[in-house]
């Protein structure tokens, strides 16, 4: 008896085991925080990539509804694959997009650019990635739908954009307005 | 001989050039190592070599250069990663188990022993 007690709590633990493996397989590793406690600092000083002027982030966003700043550096890959996303949601024209370039040289961010298109309004440059960090980001690429007039993160996309998340931007945007 | 003593001392002496070019202050290491490294696994920032742990010890320097003490630096950090970068998690209602556990575990273990004595 005491035999097919171990038994059957071998065989439930297992079992309990399988479930929540399984359900920890679909969950993403990625830790996000929550998007209403994280307040950017409008305030971070950059330097342009093609002048030397110093700028906030409080004078790049324009007067349209929304910003979009887009992390990205030439060395990374990913963000080649996303580059085209940026260009088609630039020709849609009611977007700001801001570029802030991750650890890059400046020879090799601007060839870049030159190669692939420029769907940026403005450049900014991050050498030491400090000011990504003032934003709250990870790395590259990474993509930050910004409200204009209040001010708050609309969207955070840790990751390249693809065609899901292309689309998810558009509808936000339409919704908005 | 003469010349192996001089080689010695000489190398001896060398290996202090590493304190002075060790650049990172000891507030800084103090600091990063209570934070976690997000895009590494299990390493805390100071250990990591990634791209955002260095811009992470960059950051922290500037804000010690600024005059910010530490609570303000974790605060920052929390209000832009959220409570999971430090490794000392507060106490509320999502970690209460987290802390209580090991104390509950403590006192039925140690039920357990005093039970098992004062049988024998």
């Amino acid at each position: 008896m005491i035999k097919n007690i171990k038994l059957i709590a071998l065989v439930f633990l297992i079992i309990i085991s399988f479930f929540i493996l399984l359900k920890g397989l679909n969950k993403t590793n990625n830790y996000s925080p929550n998007l209403n406690s994280s307040n950017i600092d409008f305030n971070f000083k950059a330097k342009f990539l093609y002048s030397n002027e110093e700028t906030t982030l409080n004078e790049l966003i324009n007067d349209k509804d929304f910003s979009l700043i887009n992390i990205w550096a030439s060395w990374c890959l990913p963000c080649r694959d996303e580059h085209p996303y940026l260009l088609n949601l630039n020709s849609l024209g009611k977007l700001n997009i801001i570029g802030i370039n991750y650890k890059d040289s400046e020879v090799n961010a601007k060839k870049f650019i030159k190669e692939f298109g420029n769907p940026y309004s403005k450049i900014v440059v991050d050498p030491t990635g400090v000011n990504s960090i003032e934003l709250g980001a990870y790395g590259v690429p990474e993509t930050l739908l910004i409200n204009n007039k209040t001010q708050t993160i609309l969207k955070k996309y840790i990751g390249p954009l693809d065609n899901e998340k292309f689309a998810e931007l558009k509808k936000i945007i339409k919704n908005e307005n | 001989m003469k010349i192996k003593f001089f080689f010695f001392t000489f190398i001896y002496l060398l290996s202090f050039f590493n304190f002075s070019y060790a650049d990172n202050s000891e507030k800084v290491d103090q600091i990063s190592k209570n934070l976690r490294c997000l895009i590494c696994q299990g390493q805390s920032v100071y250990d990591s070599q990634s791209d955002f742990a260095l811009s992470m010890k960059i950051l922290i320097q500037n804000k010690i250069d600024e005059g910010k003490n530490d609570e303000q630096i974790y605060n920052f950090l929390k209000s832009k990663y959220g409570e999971w970068i430090v490794y000392d998690p507060e106490i509320n209602k999502n970690t209460l188990l987290l802390w209580v556990l090991p104390l509950i575990l403590f006192v039925f273990g140690g039920i357990l022993i005093f039970r098992k004595v004062s049988i024998k």
